[in-house]
């Protein structure tokens, strides 16, 4: 940094080595274009098109994909606006739901992740496969197979009342608590693994010193384990919380109408009934920047603790 | 160094024995350190010096023994319920805490009121001289400077007795040596009960009251730096300690305190320091500088010089003797030093005072 400084004075510049970094770099660059800048701008043009009935495009500039969004303005679109409230309400059913599941990811993979980190030599290699191994099946075919395990006259039902658990079938398909327990399932290990991570990293000398300085195990948890592995703790929260947002599978297969969320609005304006293209791109773009909103105030929140 | 005035014992290590899966780390070892003593655990490494101190402090439960604080038994308080304060090896600082933040950490936990803390955090502080970096994390600092707040951390609480492992392992030698003194001024100051741990016989020797010297968990020899330097007890520490000649002699004769020892099969030398010695084979230990040359014709000893090495304040002569063993001379560099050539034959005159019949 000094010598930046000092050559930004001189008016000079220093070559540093780089080697083949910036050819290397390109197969990625091309990448991120084609399959990420590309359809989000496509998505962005689309949002701001007419719509075609049941599908596709007309190529005029509209704001009515935004409009429809907040307001209410009647079945023939010439009422005067109200407030619109149905698809605010999905939102934020659907950050409710998010959230909590994250929460729920924190609890269980916050002890997950210690107990894998902190067992010695091999067996830390066993525990991670073993967290992988659902990822060996089709996220739509694992969601599939939570819905029979958790339907009406399904093996849990089932195995909770031949031990006197309870008397009837639980009405759990079709619930808020199917979709919480499809994306616990979904994402459980995006948590795992980072905090996994940060905790391998974790110096224990770090808690032997605080029990020396006269902590418990509950204040040393508190003050010194959780402040230091915090940068996977976030990350575990974000790769968690972010695609629970958009979730999609979840909600449509375990959930049923009642637990419409943002996913299956976006889904539904593109493969399903409503066909209305403009709104889905809108939508999407909404969820989008409240994405890119949260993050940015995370980065911004990391880089001030670094300088 | 000054004697500590009070005889009290401030820790009581009672034939402690700790075994691992594989090793015994302590074995049978028995030590009492005194109040107000800087106390040195000293041995080559993998000799069981951290395992007695994290046993102390209470990171290791022992399989044997006990340990006593003042008199009282701690083998069963965890380690944060011991009045006793640990300055780590690798400093162990909180990353993510200011340097002020780490030294008050012991204090709030002990809840003292916020005044007091940031009153005594400042004192700490300055002993240390870091009056100035309160407000800088562990990673901004020097090695040096985080060796400070380590020390600063754990001298905050005022414990009855501070454990250091091996804390200046880490500084380079011209450091190393300022905060040595530093140490020993902060011990004799603050009164703490120092247990210090290193494997470096020098910083050993210069700091300590008394030193424990230990080797594969046995406690080998107690004593002041003198103590163990003039009269190693074993084989042991007569070699771990400085330098010295080890050299095989037959004693044909002896009283308990006094032995007539046979070298080389025909000289015979009346040694003084031969306490405990048995009629047998045995080693006589002469340290280097306690060795003069001579004239071959007038010593009784004599070999052959195969090698001068070059050290400033004085020269190492080694000598051959007739039977192949290598005496190891230390000739002070001064203007009347008469320093032989290599293929010199040399007479070897030793101070039979100095001399040390070790049993085998
Ligand atoms: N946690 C442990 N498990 C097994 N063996 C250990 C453990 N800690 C130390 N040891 C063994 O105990 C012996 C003493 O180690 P240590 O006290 O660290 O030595 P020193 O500090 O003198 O270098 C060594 O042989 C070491 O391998
Ligand atoms: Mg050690």
């Amino acid at each position: 940094m000094a010598m930046q400084d000092i050559n930004q004075g001189k008016n000079t510049t220093t070559h540093t080595y780089q080697g083949l970094g910036p050819s290397l770099l390109m197969p990625t660059w091309l990448m991120i274009g084609i399959f990420l800048v590309l359809p989000v701008l496509m998505m962005l043009v689309y949002s701001f098109l007419t719509k075609e009935f049941r599908g596709g495009v007309i190529w005029e500039f509209s704001l009515n994909a935004y409009d429809q969004f907040i307001f209410d303005r009647g079945l023939f679109g010439d009422d005067p606006p109200k407030m619109e409230w149905t698809y605010i309400g999905i939102f934020w059913r659907s950050i409710l739901q998010a959230g909590i599941a994250t929460l729920l990811c924190l609890l269980i993979g916050f002890p997950t992740a210690w107990f894998i980190a902190t067992r010695v030599g091999n067996s830390k290699s066993i525990w991670l496969f073993l967290i992988t191994i659902p990822y060996w099946v089709n996220l739509l075919i694992r969601t599939i197979s939570m819905k029979f395990l958790i339907r009406e006259n399904g093996p849990a039902n089932e195995f909770m009342m031949s031990i006197g658990l309870i008397d009837a079938p639980l009405q759990m398909i079709n619930t808020n608590f199917a979709v919480q327990l499809g994306l616990f399932y979904s994402y459980l290990p995006f948590m795992v693994l980072p905090i996994y991570a940060s905790v391998e990293r974790y110096n224990f000398s770090l808690s032997e010193a605080a029990a020396d300085l006269y902590s418990s195990q509950w204040v040393t948890l508190r003050k010194i384990i959780i402040p230091t592995v915090k940068p996977g703790i976030i990350a575990g929260c974000i790769l968690v919380f972010v695609p629970s947002l958009g979730a999609f599978l979840a909600p449509d297969l375990l959930g049923g109408a009642k637990s419409f969320m943002i996913g299956s609005l976006i889904e539904d304006q593109f493969g399903g009934q409503a066909g209305n293209w403009p709104f889905g791109a809108a939508v999407s773009m909404i969820l989008l920047s409240m994405v890119l909103i949260v993050l940015t105030f995370y980065a911004r929140l990391q880089s001030r603790r670094a300088s | 160094m000054s004697l500590h005035e009070t005889n009290k014992i401030a820790i009581d290590v009672d034939n402690v024995t700790k075994r691992y899966a594989e090793v015994t780390a302590l074995k049978n070892v028995s030590l009492s350190i005194h109040d107000n003593e800087f106390f040195t655990l000293l041995g080559p490494s993998g000799c069981g010096k951290t395992t007695l101190l994290r046993t102390i402090a209470g990171f290791e439960g022992i399989s044997e023994g006990d340990i006593r604080l003042f008199g009282d038994s701690i083998i069963d308080l965890p380690p944060n319920k011991r009045p006793v304060n640990t300055v780590f090896q690798q400093y162990a600082l909180f990353p993510h805490m200011s340097v002020m933040e780490n030294v008050a950490f012991g204090l709030r936990r002990q809840k003292v009121v916020d005044s007091e803390v940031r009153k005594r955090t400042g004192e700490v502080l300055e002993l240390v001289q870091l009056s100035g970096f309160a407000d800088r994390l562990p990673s901004q600092l020097s090695g040096g400077q985080q060796q400070r707040v380590a020390l600063a951390r754990a001298l905050a609480p005022r414990p009855k007795v501070l454990l250091l492992d091996e804390p200046l392992s880490a500084l380079d030698l011209k450091l190393r040596q300022d905060v040595r003194v530093e140490l020993q001024q902060i011990q004799a100051n603050t009164g703490i009960t120092f247990v210090f741990v290193t494997h470096d016989q020098e910083e050993a020797l210069t700091m300590s009251n008394r030193i424990a010297v230990m080797s594969a968990g046995i406690v080998q020899q107690v004593g002041t730096s003198r103590d163990i330097y003039e009269s190693p007890e074993n084989k042991f520490v007569a070699d771990f300690i400085g330098d010295t000649n080890l050299i095989d002699v037959e004693i044909v004769e002896t009283d308990g305190r006094q032995a007539t020892c046979l070298l080389l099969g025909n000289v015979q030398l009346i040694c003084n320091n031969a306490k405990g010695a048995t009629k047998g084979r045995a080693s006589l230990s002469v340290r280097p500088e306690r060795l003069s040359l001579g004239d071959a014709s007038n010593s009784s000893l004599s070999g052959t010089v195969s090698r001068l090495t070059y050290l400033g304040t004085d020269i190492h002569v080694a000598v051959n003797l007739e039977d192949g063993e290598v005496i190891d001379v230390r000739v002070q560099n001064s203007e009347d030093a008469r320093i032989p050539d290599t293929g010199d034959i040399v007479g070897l005159n030793l101070e039979l005072d100095a001399a040390r019949v070790l049993m085998n």
